[in-house]
């Protein structure tokens, strides 16, 4: 064994070690997150009420406060936020360059679209809901992609086409807001920029389901998805077989997406950040699956928590992650422009 | 000692959409020895090259590597046999110089596994055949272009490969990266026995480091054979449509072209 190896072993296995000291901190932050969502609200409760009331006893009043409100209201956030983190990586790291995510060129617009259609004009079940979001997401996919096309394809191009889609997409969500003559402000909100309010656990249920079906198979395509990120020939001749792995990647980050998309709406700008905090905190020598999911979540979590407690007024999650998100698009945007990639 | 392998082209055809660039190109690579793709813009040398390493469909013909098509083999497997340095990789931000070089290994592991011993040390060869091994945890972007180049190319030794081709490994490099890129390659050549394949522009420097050199005019072959026994003024005005005066390399003892201009008869 000679030095150079001594050293390379040595030095990766320290930037391994901090990779998963990193990622089991953010893992703790979250749980965190999630307890204290199950604990505040109108009134506290202590630790021992929350275990008791998740175990399944009775606790005086708790029990529909933590059980019925709460939970559902925490488990839509985390599996919402862990779901656009992830899908957003998934994005950002296919397309190598991090305004091509899911927020940004109109995909979680397309499930959100998709959904309220279904809502709105067809008064359709959860199922059907559900399933059109997916179509939604992946008809926006397709639409962008073909348009992108034309003579060669450029990234770029499928940005600035994506922007013109989305924007289009949220016209059309006005627009059924307006048809199904919903002047409630917070709906409207939700399907706009996504919201925690008035959760229902059972709703829950489909996104739940997709994220730990589709997680696994994300984590095992999360290797080529690096190899892809050196650009399609070096990935070719490392012998990834890149327009399945596109398929598979694509169809897995818009299933978790669309889903929780339909749950909670498209809450702004956390599949557009939680990928690049995730590179800051971690580096890209690991695939960053689990770190940005985990973001996703405590950035969900957390705004939602700001947007409960921090003020007179309740805000739904969305606004406070756009009023996050905002700026760092317009400091990516700025950037890169700099730098002529666009 | 690298395996020896037959990679041949069989009446290999491709192109873009309607247009052929590449026509009925019948060859066979020298194993265990460099050869050079030599011809003009546009002429299809980069298209064969990639149609030969299947980063391209051909539209008709085959590529044969021992006598199967590198079109239907399964990726992985080709990749531990065939590998392939493209003309402008991209680098992803933040990234370390000995993971990006890791990267060569994927067609080695297995899914879930880490890194295993096997992998540590052919990252660990090809950062020291490469003389990058100081860098080894430096991030790629604070690396000139010269030491990026190197870091590609290691990649590439790392995947560990019999036959390795390489898309204009020197354009954009100075004369010193040049030559420091060729020695590297012929060191490997000689040293492992790769076959190595690449597409050059510059032809001096492509006769002094072939063993064989394939000119391609038009998507055709028109010559191939050791540099002393096919370059010659025709061959040049023949695939450059450029007049120049042929001698001996006093350096290397190979053909050296100096090229006739307008200016300078």
């Amino acid at each position: 064994m000679n030095n150079t190896m001594l050293h390379i072993q040595q030095s990766r296995q320290k930037r391994k070690r901090r990779y998963i000291a990193i990622t089991s901190l953010l893992a703790c932050i979250a749980l965190l997150l999630c307890g204290t969502m199950l604990m505040l609200g109108n009134t506290i409760y202590p630790v021992r009420d929350v275990v008791r009331v998740l175990l399944g006893h009775d606790v005086d009043g708790a029990n529909f406060a933590i059980g019925t409100i709460r939970l559902p209201r925490m488990l839509a956030g985390a599996f919402a936020g862990f779901a656009f983190g992830v899908g957003g990586y998934v994005f950002q790291t296919m397309l190598r360059n991090p305004l091509a995510n899911p927020n940004v060129i109109g995909i979680t617009a397309g499930s959100s679209a998709a959904a309220v259609f279904c809502i709105v004009v067809l008064q359709a079940s959860n199922t059907v809901i559900s399933i059109a979001s997916v179509v939604g997401g992946l008809a926006t996919v397709l639409i962008i992609y073909v348009l992108a096309k034309g003579a060669s394809f450029s990234i770029g191009r499928l940005i600035l086409i994506g922007i013109g889609i989305q924007a289009m997409l949220n016209a059309f969500i006005s627009y059924l807001m307006l048809l199904a003559n919903t002047h409630d402000i917070p709906t409207a909100l939700r399907w706009l920029s996504g919201s925690l309010n008035g959760m229902k656990l059972e709703s829950t249920y489909p996104l739940i389901i997709a994220v730990i079906i589709m997680t696994p198979l994300l984590l095992y395509f999360s290797k080529r998805l690096s190899m892809l990120e050196l650009g399609e020939q070096a990935a070719t001749s490392l012998g990834v077989d890149t327009n399945r792995t596109r398929i598979v990647l694509i169809v897995g980050a818009v299933i978790i997406l669309a889903l929780a998309t339909a749950t909670t709406g498209p809450i702004a700008f956390v599949a557009f950040l939680a990928g690049p905090i995730a590179q800051r905190l971690v580096g890209s020598d690991f695939s960053n699956v689990l770190p940005a999911g985990l973001i996703g979540i405590i950035l969900v979590l957390a705004a939602d928590l700001i947007g409960q407690f921090a003020f007179s007024v309740r805000y739904p999650v969305g606004v406070i992650t756009g009023i996050i998100g905002a700026p760092y698009l317009i400091y990516l945007l700025i950037r890169i422009n700099r730098k002529g990639d666009l | 000692m690298k395996d020896t392998h037959t990679l041949e082209a069989v009446g290999l055809t491709a192109g873009y959409d309607n247009k052929t660039i590449l026509q009925n190109v019948n060859l066979s690579i020298p194993a265990n020895k460099i050869s050079i793709i030599i011809g003009a813009n546009g002429c299809g040398k980069s298209t064969l090259l990639k149609t030969m390493s299947r980063l391209m469909k051909p539209t008709s013909g085959q590529a044969l590597l021992d006598g199967k098509s590198i079109h239907t083999m399964p990726p992985k497997k080709l990749a531990r046999v065939l590998g392939l340095l493209p003309q402008s990789p991209i680098v992803p931000e933040g990234i370390t110089v000995a993971d990006l070089v890791g990267r060569g290994r994927f067609p080695h592991q297995t899914l879930l596994k880490g890194w295993s011993k096997q992998d540590y040390e052919a990252v660990a060869e090809a950062l020291d055949m490469m003389n990058i091994a100081e860098f080894a945890d430096r991030s790629i972007d604070e690396l000139s272009g010269g030491q990026r180049q190197r870091v590609w190319i290691a990649m590439a030794l790392a995947q560990q490969t019999d036959i390795l081709f390489l898309d204009e490994p020197t354009t954009y490099l100075d004369i010193t990266y040049q030559i420091e890129i060729l020695d590297l390659l012929m060191e490997l050549n000689e040293k492992h026995g790769t076959t190595i394949v690449m597409v050059l522009h510059d032809i001096n420097l492509s006769a002094r480091y072939a063993h064989h050199l394939f000119a391609v005019k038009n998507g055709q072959l028109v010559a191939e054979g050791a540099p002393s026994d096919i370059v010659n003024e025709q061959l040049i005005e023949d695939i450059f449509s450029l007049k120049c005066r042929v001698m001996n390399d006093p350096v290397s003892n190979t053909p050296l072209i100096l090229p006739i201009g307008k200016f300078h008869q």
